[in-house]
């Protein structure tokens, strides 16, 4: 029996990673989310926004780097976000313009405006690869890590590592931050409000003098800074790569739908469900397992419910249990 | 029409000079198709062996020896077997350089070389398969089979004291097939096999892969993947959870950009890759300059099929025949010497000298360009060179 070690390693591998990973979907699923309460369609271009959103946070990061700007320990994409999500704003906003506007003043159907956002997400997917191409860019600077496995290992004398890294930390306390603004955004402003009203009855929130253009603008410009947000920490933790950003839409769709499209709360547990899930299927236990039993009793085996190939697997049969089981989500969205 | 009129003329020459036998060698390579652009400088490499035998003048019963170009296609098992069908019934071919990748050389040696009984020597198929085929002693390559470097890593691991390892292959062809060679050389060798898992190429994120391999644990982590893909993703997410400190990279994982991105954890790593440190490799690409000044002859398996030639033609010296069934015996002995190692080394450039001493009887060992040494079963041993990883710079250990 050993704890501690236990404990260390289920950190190491699994708390650690999972709460990384799901601040990053819960943070793309809010965009969804957002979207779809208030729009009223799947936008299915979020996850290429996501990647759009990175790429210009990667184009500031070298601007700044090469005058000189760093943000000491911290990734200078931090600094270049604030920019990055102006350029994204002005990108969708643009796109509303060109696409959805026209959809929306003939009252098009929702499916017909989420055909609509698949052809946008096509082109912006090209539009991507014609800025940065399809390599792979790694733009994370600063400090690698906050705890690093060795420096762990030597302080406590613990036989298992624990490493935190910089751009973990980062991912989790923006992500806190965000969900905050967003929430005093929602609940407490003037705009919020008007959003929210928007999105329970649009003929009612119209009649009541809101005007639906300040609205919908709005709402763009949170998706894009959110999805900026959430591509850019994902490309910090990992890298950048824009075919990645395309596969991430289905795990961010099956976590906004999981926790009820249109409820923000729903998004954020249906992120942490969805990313909690792929990793304690895929883990091999038998580690963690072996610390907590006495040696010699679980043999050879690694304990491992699925391989890691199936991993993407994971959120669609959660996906399909809660469309069978509660349709609505989690908390209950539309 | 001029050029074809000149060749026909010094055709014509080289015949009427020619006081007896006429030997062409069928080289069958893959002029077109995917390696198309490698191709053209291999069969430079062998018409340069054959022009170097024939500029000496000692090859026995004065043997001028020609090539016979043919294309394999490298993909295309059935038009590989037709050329080779073609170079033996229409050319008269004494022995086939080729074919070059592993499917249409297994097509070529079971349908044409086993029935015709010709010799076919492969300077470029890697597939470990071609090394449990039966040929009837009929089939060499002068490249190492892809499964070798399996046993060249296990040896490296069990003259470190490596107890137990991990494997984590890229999920393609190469990767699995240079991990089971690397997993079944090592149990071979005492050393524990933890893990033997897959990762996905073009990955953002390796975190669950490396869960495994450490749950699975072990003294070293074989990376069996390529550098600039899923290899790297995995060496960084074990990194970053520190999962393993040693890492094993084979040929695939070698490059500047590992060293580059990963940087200090990678201290004190170590692996192997394909490498030649025959003496004579310098003095081919020489050669190479001289008899084409457009001619790179490090482009890959050009030295390959040079030495292929070589051997085939020394081989007919030594048996004093042109005919495979006689002389494919002589090609172990020509390249390998005596066992006790007396016989005389041949570099490139020596051919001549080869004709000579094998005309007086002598032994000879050729090394050619890329050191050529067969085993049993007419795979070469190959080169390689050990590395470790020393203050960022891949430092070489040895060459086994």
């Amino acid at each position: 029996m050993d704890i501690l070690n236990a404990l260390v390693a289920f950190a190491n591998f699994v708390l650690v990673p999972g709460l990384t990973y799901g601040s990053q979907l819960a943070l793309g699923a809010l965009g969804v989310s957002l979207v779809f309460a208030v729009l009223r369609f799947s936008n299915f271009a979020h996850g290429d926004t996501m990647a759009f959103g990175t790429v210009m946070a990667i184009l500031f990061t070298w601007m700044l780097q090469s005058w000189g700007i760093s943000a000491g320990p911290l990734p200078t994409a931090l600094l270049a976000l604030p920019l990055a999500i102006a350029a994204t704003s002005v990108m969708v906003l643009g796109t509303d313009r060109l696409v959805y506007r026209f959809y929306r003043r003939q009252k098009a159907k929702p499916i017909i405006l989420m055909i609509a956002s698949i052809g946008v997400m096509f082109v912006m997917n090209g539009l991507v690869r014609m800025i940065l191409g399809t390599r792979e860019v790694q733009f994370a600077d600063g400090e690698r890590f906050l705890l690093a496995p060795a420096a762990f290992r030597t302080a406590t004398g613990l036989a298992e590592p624990l490493g935190i890294r910089t751009s973990q930390a980062v991912t989790v306390v923006v992500a806190v931050i965000c969900v905050a603004a967003l929430f005093w955004f929602l609940n407490r402003t003037r705009t919020g409000k008007s959003m929210r009203a928007f999105s329970d009855n649009e003929d009612l929130a119209l009649l009541s003098g809101i005007n639906p253009d300040r609205v919908v603008m709005v709402t763009w410009i949170i998706a894009a800074a959110l999805a900026t947000i959430a591509g850019t920490l994902y490309g910090l933790d990992k890298n950048y790569r824009v075919f990645v950003y395309f596969g991430m839409l289905l795990p961010i769709f099956a976590s906004a739908i999981v926790g009820g499209l249109g409820s923000p709360i729903g998004a954020i547990i249906g992120g942490f469900v969805i990313a909690f899930s792929e990793i304690l299927v895929t883990n091999a236990w038998s580690k963690i397992l072996g610390y907590l039993t006495p040696e010699g009793w679980l043999g050879e085996g690694l304990y491992q419910a699925l391989s890691t190939d199936y991993k993407v697997a994971v959120s669609f049969v959660i996906l399909i249990i809660v469309l069978l089981v509660k349709p609505n989500g989690i908390m209950g969205g539309k | 029409m001029k050029k074809f009129l000149l060749a026909t003329a010094a055709c014509a020459l080289a015949a009427g000079s020619a006081s007896a036998e006429d030997v062409k060698l069928g080289v069958l390579l893959g002029f077109t198709g995917p390696i198309e652009t490698i191709a053209p400088n291999m069969a430079l490499a062998a018409e340069m062996a054959i022009k170097e035998v024939n500029d000496s003048g000692k090859a026995a019963n004065g043997w001028v020896f020609s090539a016979e170009r043919a294309d394999s296609t490298c993909i295309d098992a059935s038009a590989a077997t037709s050329a080779a069908e073609r170079l033996v019934t229409s050319a008269g071919v004494k022995a086939i350089i080729g074919a070059d990748c592993s499917g249409v050389t297994r097509a070529v040696l079971s349908s044409v070389a086993i029935p015709n009984g010709l010799v076919l020597i492969s300077p470029s198929a890697t597939s470990p398969a071609l090394s449990d085929d039966p040929d009837e002693g009929l089939f060499y390559r002068t490249v190492p089979s892809d499964a070798r470097e399996g046993v060249i890593m296990a040896d490296v691991l069990a003259e470190r004291g490596v107890k137990s390892i991990a494997i984590s292959y890229s999920n393609s062809d190469y990767g699995k097939g240079q991990a089971d060679a690397i997993a079944a050389a090592a149990e071979a060798k005492g050393i524990k096999v933890t893990i033997n898992a897959s990762h996905d190429d073009g990955k953002a994120d390796y975190s669950a892969e490396v869960a495994a391999l450490a749950a699975a644990g072990g003294d070293v982590l074989v990376v069996a993947g390529y550098v600039d893909q899923g290899g790297k993703g995995i060496i960084q997410a074990t990194v970053d959870t520190g999962a393993f400190t040693v890492f094993g990279l084979p040929g695939g994982m070698f490059g500047e950009s590992l060293t580059q991105t990963i940087g200090a954890p990678l201290e004190g790593s170590y692996g192997q890759h394909p490498s030649s440190d025959a003496a004579g490799y310098q003095t081919y690409l020489d050669m190479a300059k001289a008899y084409d000044p457009s001619f790179d002859g490090s482009t890959n398996f050009a030295p390959n099929s040079y030495d292929a030639t070589a051997i085939v033609i020394l081989a007919m010296q030594a048996a004093g025949s042109t005919d495979p069934k006689v002389y494919k015996d002589k090609i172990m002995e020509v390249a390998n010497g005596p066992a006790d190692g007396s016989g005389e080394v041949i570099n490139p450039g020596e051919l001549g000298k080869a004709l000579e001493l094998i005309a007086a009887g002598k032994a000879i060992n050729y090394e050619g360009a890329t050191g050529v040494t067969f085993l049993e079963n007419g795979d070469v041993t190959g080169r390689y060179r050990e590395y470790e990883i020393k203050d960022g710079v891949w430092e070489t250990v040895k060459y086994r």
